[in-house]
């Protein structure tokens, strides 16, 4: 930025900072930044106001252009203020408005204390420009960051949480999964259903697919590939919970489950209770004691 | 690390079954003195069982898993179980990944429950002579 525009700049706004920020803070609100009660008034208009403070306070430590490190401390505010506006649940032109609304006032007041000189005036006005829209690309910048982190965290979440192993009984494991089954995912559900075995020495484990929308040729790959692991290991696995439709489509893609399948979770249960030797049986009904007394 | 008997893994014998524990980092020769060694053991005691305790091997691949598939497919001929115990996860994944099931082994996870494999073959014919 040209040396007499940063000063134009400079001397405008520490001239006419109330009334900038009061025509910004209008503008702002007229297009809706307090709709939805997720901004208090009182919270917008501190923002407004330090972020026209902290650019002011750079322009008269000798800023020149938006990568000044005069800036930092302007940059961090945006990036504070994309991030929390992103997990207010801001749309992004929501959250970029914010710097760029701040144009208009700022022309206006260039044009109403900027002198008589156009080329002049014209020159500010670009500065103006071109430093808001940086700031501006800064801010969308920001708030995508935030949300792809937001994007990643749950992620890894989901993937935390759809792969329990849940002991069933002494030495019987259950895998209920559900969602779709990748490699990447196949590799963290074998992991935790081999590092269970090991834990909880069991020896069936029942993985339930009824959680799992489709199962092509891939996925039953996948799920073979777990049970080969697991009998490597000495369990012996069991599939259950394959849907009627998923039945139908296997059976005409070709895919075969090689291993034990049965339709519910629990007809897989019984017949690992079976096979360690045990049963479900119905106990009488014990004596109620109102009875005895 | 020519065959003079410390490089050698030790088989223990077990009532009618044989014991190998491998406790170091299988090498390719190793595994083939272990595959000769075995052999004349089962023959030598007429074992009916072979269990190989894996727990300590942390790092496999696909010669070992074939040396697995063959030492359990020459114990067949034999007429010997071979029962792979105590196999970690991670080996198992790698097992599974090179493609090698192992199918013609039987597995379990711990010593105990691979002789529980074992048993009901050298029992048998132990009752058979007690007439019980």
């Amino acid at each position: 930025m040209a040396q007499p525009a940063r000063q134009a700049v400079s001397k405008l706004l520490s001239g006419h900072e109330s009334e900038i920020l009061a025509e910004w803070q209008r503008r702002l609100k007229d297009d809706g930044a307090l709709k939805g009660g997720r901004l208090k008034e009182t919270e917008l208009n501190a923002q407004c106001a330090s972020f026209l403070r902290l650019v002011r306070k750079a322009f008269e430590g000798g800023a020149v252009d938006a990568d000044s490190e005069q800036f930092a401390e302007t940059l961090q505010m945006l990036g504070d203020l994309s991030s929390s506006r992103a997990a207010q649940g801001f749309s992004p032109r929501e959250t970029a408005i914010f710097v760029f609304s701040l144009k208009q006032p700022l022309f206006e007041a260039l044009e109403r204390h900027g002198g008589a000189d156009a080329t002049a005036k014209m020159q500010v006005s670009w500065s103006i420009g071109e430093l808001l829209d940086r700031f501006g690309l800064f801010t969308i910048e920001a708030f995508q960051k935030r949300r792809e982190e937001l994007i990643v965290r749950q992620e890894r979440e989901i993937s935390e949480l759809s792969t329990p192993v849940i002991k069933l009984w002494d030495g019987i494991l259950a895998l209920p999964l559900i969602g779709t089954l990748d490699s990447q995912r196949t590799g963290v559900v074998m992991e935790n259903l081999l590092e269970s075995i090991v834990a909880q020495s069991a020896e069936i484990a029942i993985i339930d697919i009824t959680g799992v929308p489709t199962v092509d040729t891939l996925t039953a790959q996948h799920l073979l590939k777990t049970v080969s692991a697991a009998r490597l290991m000495g369990a012996d696995c069991i599939i259950s919970g394959i849907r009627p439709q998923i039945a139908q489509t296997m059976v005409h893609l070709g895919v075969e489950l090689t291993v034990v399948s049965k339709a519910s979770l629990a007809d897989a249960f019984a017949l690992a209770l079976a096979r360690r030797g045990r049963t479900v049986t119905r106990v009488r009904k014990p004596e109620s004691p109102a009875a005895q007394a | 690390m020519q065959g003079d008997g410390v490089d050698r893994i030790p088989i223990l014998k077990l009532g009618e079954a044989l014991l190998v524990t491998i406790q170091v980092d299988m090498h390719d020769q190793l595994a083939q003195a272990l595959e000769e060694d075995l052999t004349t053991a089962i023959v030598k005691h007429g074992a009916r069982g072979v269990l190989i305790d894996i727990s300590a091997l942390e790092v496999v691949d696909s010669f070992i898993g074939r040396m697995l598939d063959t030492i359990a497919a020459v114990s067949r001929m034999l007429d010997a179980d071979t029962v792979v115990v105590g196999m970690r996860p991670a080996v198992a994944i790698t097992l599974v990944e090179l493609g090698l099931s192992l199918n013609g082994v039987k597995t379990a996870l711990n010593v105990d429950r691979g002789m529980a494999l074992i048993q009901p073959h050298t029992w048998r014919s132990d009752d058979d002579e007690d007439g019980d």
